[in-house]
């Protein structure tokens, strides 16, 4: 793991190479800090897939539930005499019940692919019924500054983002909710023989996975000043690319934060490129299929080659 | 009296793998438990453990009701050691022995939620040295020969001193020298009072270790006898009839 992510760093810096090579404007500050500012967003989701993956499922529900969540919350505390609270409160609260619906339907045998992608679909409909469709405005200042705000010239989502991949790094490696992830996705069988309770356990991690998914919703609609209804479209995708780039294998068990964190990052940097060179976003949608099936291929015959050695 | 269990039926569709079970095991003994494949022996044991819910009948457990859950087996004190061992194969080692029961560090007597990898790995390492085995604990248990992942196994049920062992064919894939080793333990466990149910094609292993040797076909008991009031001839016959 620790030579496979030291080479994604190395392509990282190889993507950065190239990238600078065909754009002036890349290897300035302040795209830089663009780059970060969009890899926290796609980066929190594929933390969240890095966990998710590992215990052998799938989350399909986090671009809806980034939506849903932001709306919700924006909806329902536009007097509240603590807004930033009651915003913060509510996001977490709607992402991590919906999450938690996906985590018991799957504990109750079904697949995970279908039941997120159910939500996927119901959430997405529920954040355009909550904003008739059209994005809500009146952002708190506090979340605005979530979304915009700078500490010492560095944008505040990079240090939420900071924040989180470090607790989250710990939660993977260092506390049991991290490890009975990772044997769920290993072998379900031993770790319910084992005591694990595991049907209790996946409501728990999916509801992280939809927290994951309001963070990243709270710093995005600070960021465009609004909670959009269609916010965070396609994002699921983006993210489990990223996770798999990252070296989380798609047959579970294996996971890594730091791998997924890189693997955002060599996202956020290939879309940073190609707009900068003025390709249009509809190729991009293209580029990111092509990459996520290339990432797949590419694990499974990492996979296979491990298995055989 | 350890375990008693009484009137246990369980249906998988139309096939009856267990028909009206009921079986006593004493403290301290070690009981053989044998019988054709698909006699029901493993769903038998698996219903103790709660990997398996009974559709009818009663499991009383050192006194208690037995909960149905693995969990709340575990924690009335049942091991037990599963036909496919039930190792997680990109985890290693330590984390598969301590899978359900991790050490946590503690700070000024609070605990933390934060797992204490040093005590595990050095109490890993020891149990597998009293097993007699060589094993790198920081190894992925999938890297592990046959005999290594029985031990690893072995270790998981022996980590916290369980009443009761159940082992469902453990020399089925080892060699001589480590099949002599698994008996060797379980004449150990027997000398430390701890109840073993040997499941095994091998008589002879059973004729080695065993005290009882209770014999099931199509999902009932069909004998039931001390050791030394039988002989490995009459049981062999016995499960050819
Ligand atoms: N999970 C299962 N699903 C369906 N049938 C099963 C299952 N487990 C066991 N059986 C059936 O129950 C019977 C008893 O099986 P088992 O307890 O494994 O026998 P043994 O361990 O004595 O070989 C067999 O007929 C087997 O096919
Ligand atoms: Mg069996």
């Amino acid at each position: 793991m620790r030579t496979y992510l030291g080479l994604m760093f190395v392509g990282l810096l190889l993507l950065c190479a190239v990238c600078s090579f065909l754009s002036d404007v890349f290897l300035t500050w302040p795209n830089f800090l663009n780059i970060l500012t969009a890899s926290a967003t796609i980066g929190l989701l594929a933390i969240g897939a890095s966990f998710i993956i590992g215990s052998g499922g799938l989350d399909l529900s986090v671009g809806s539930l980034m939506a849903l969540s932001s709306v919700v919350a924006i909806q329902f505390s536009t007097h509240s005499p603590f807004p930033f609270l009651q915003t913060l409160c509510l996001c977490l609260v709607v992402a991590a019940v919906a999450g938690g619906v996906n985590g018991f339907l799957i504990g109750r045998k079904i697949p995970a692919f279908i039941a997120t992608l159910g939500m996927l679909s119901l959430a997405r409909g529920l954040a355009l019924i909550f904003s008739n469709g059209r994005p809500v405005y009146g952002l708190p200042d506090s979340i605005l500054f979530l979304g915009q705000g700078r500490v010492i010239g560095i944008p505040v989502p990079v240090f939420i983002f900071l924040g989180i991949i470090l607790f989250c790094h710990v939660l993977l490696r260092h506390t049991k909710f991290g490890r009975y992830s990772l044997m769920i996705g290993d072998n379900v069988n031993a770790a319910r023989n084992a005591g694990i309770r595991i049907q209790r356990h996946l409501i728990w991690l999916y509801a992280f996975s939809g927290m994951l998914a309001a963070v990243a919703g709270l710093l995005f609609m600070g960021r465009v000043n609004a909670a959009d209804p269609n916010a965070g479209m396609m994002y699921e995708l983006t993210a489990i690319t990223a996770t798999i780039i990252g070296g989380t294998s798609l047959s579970g068990g294996k996971a890594s934060v730091i791998g997924a964190v890189l693997g955002a990052l060599i996202m956020s940097v290939l879309q940073n490129g190609l707009t900068l060179v003025n390709v249009p976003s509809y190729y991009q949608q293209v580029a990111v299929g092509i990459v996520l099936i290339v990432a797949v291929a590419f694990g499974q015959w990492r996979g296979g080659h491990a298995a055989t050695n | 009296m350890l375990l008693r269990i009484e009137g246990l039926h369980k249906h998988y569709g139309g096939v009856h793998a267990l028909d009206d079970v009921s079986l006593s095991v004493d403290t301290g003994t070690v009981i053989g438990l044998v019988g054709d494949n698909g006699a029901g022996k493993s769903t038998l044991m698996k219903c103790v453990t709660g990997a398996e819910k009974p559709d009818h009948g009663s499991i009383v457990f050192d006194g208690q009701p037995i909960g149905l859950t693995p969990f709340d087996s575990r924690q009335a004190g049942i091991e037990m050691i599963y036909q496919d061992l039930d190792l997680c194969l990109r985890q290693d080692v330590t984390a598969n022995i301590f899978l359900g029961r991790e050490d946590l560090v503690h700070l000024w007597g609070m605990q933390t939620p934060f797992m204490n990898h040093k005590a595990m790995n050095e109490s890993g390492r020891a149990l597998i040295q009293t097993l007699n085995a060589d094993i790198d604990v920081s190894k992925e248990a999938g890297s592990l020969s046959g005999g290594q992942r029985q031990a690893v196994a072995i270790a998981r049920a022996l980590l916290h001193h369980p009443k009761l062992l159940v082992m469902d064919e453990p020399t089925a894939a080892l060699g001589v020298r480590e099949i002599t080793k698994v008996l060797n333990l379980i004449r150990s466990l027997k000398d430390q009072g701890i109840t073993v149910i040997l499941i095994s094609h091998r008589l002879s292993d059973i004729f080695e270790v065993a005290d009882r040797i209770v014999m099931m076909r199509h999902g009932k008991i069909v004998d039931d006898n001390a050791v030394s009031e039988t002989s490995l001839t009459k049981v062999t016959q016995r499960l050819m009839m």
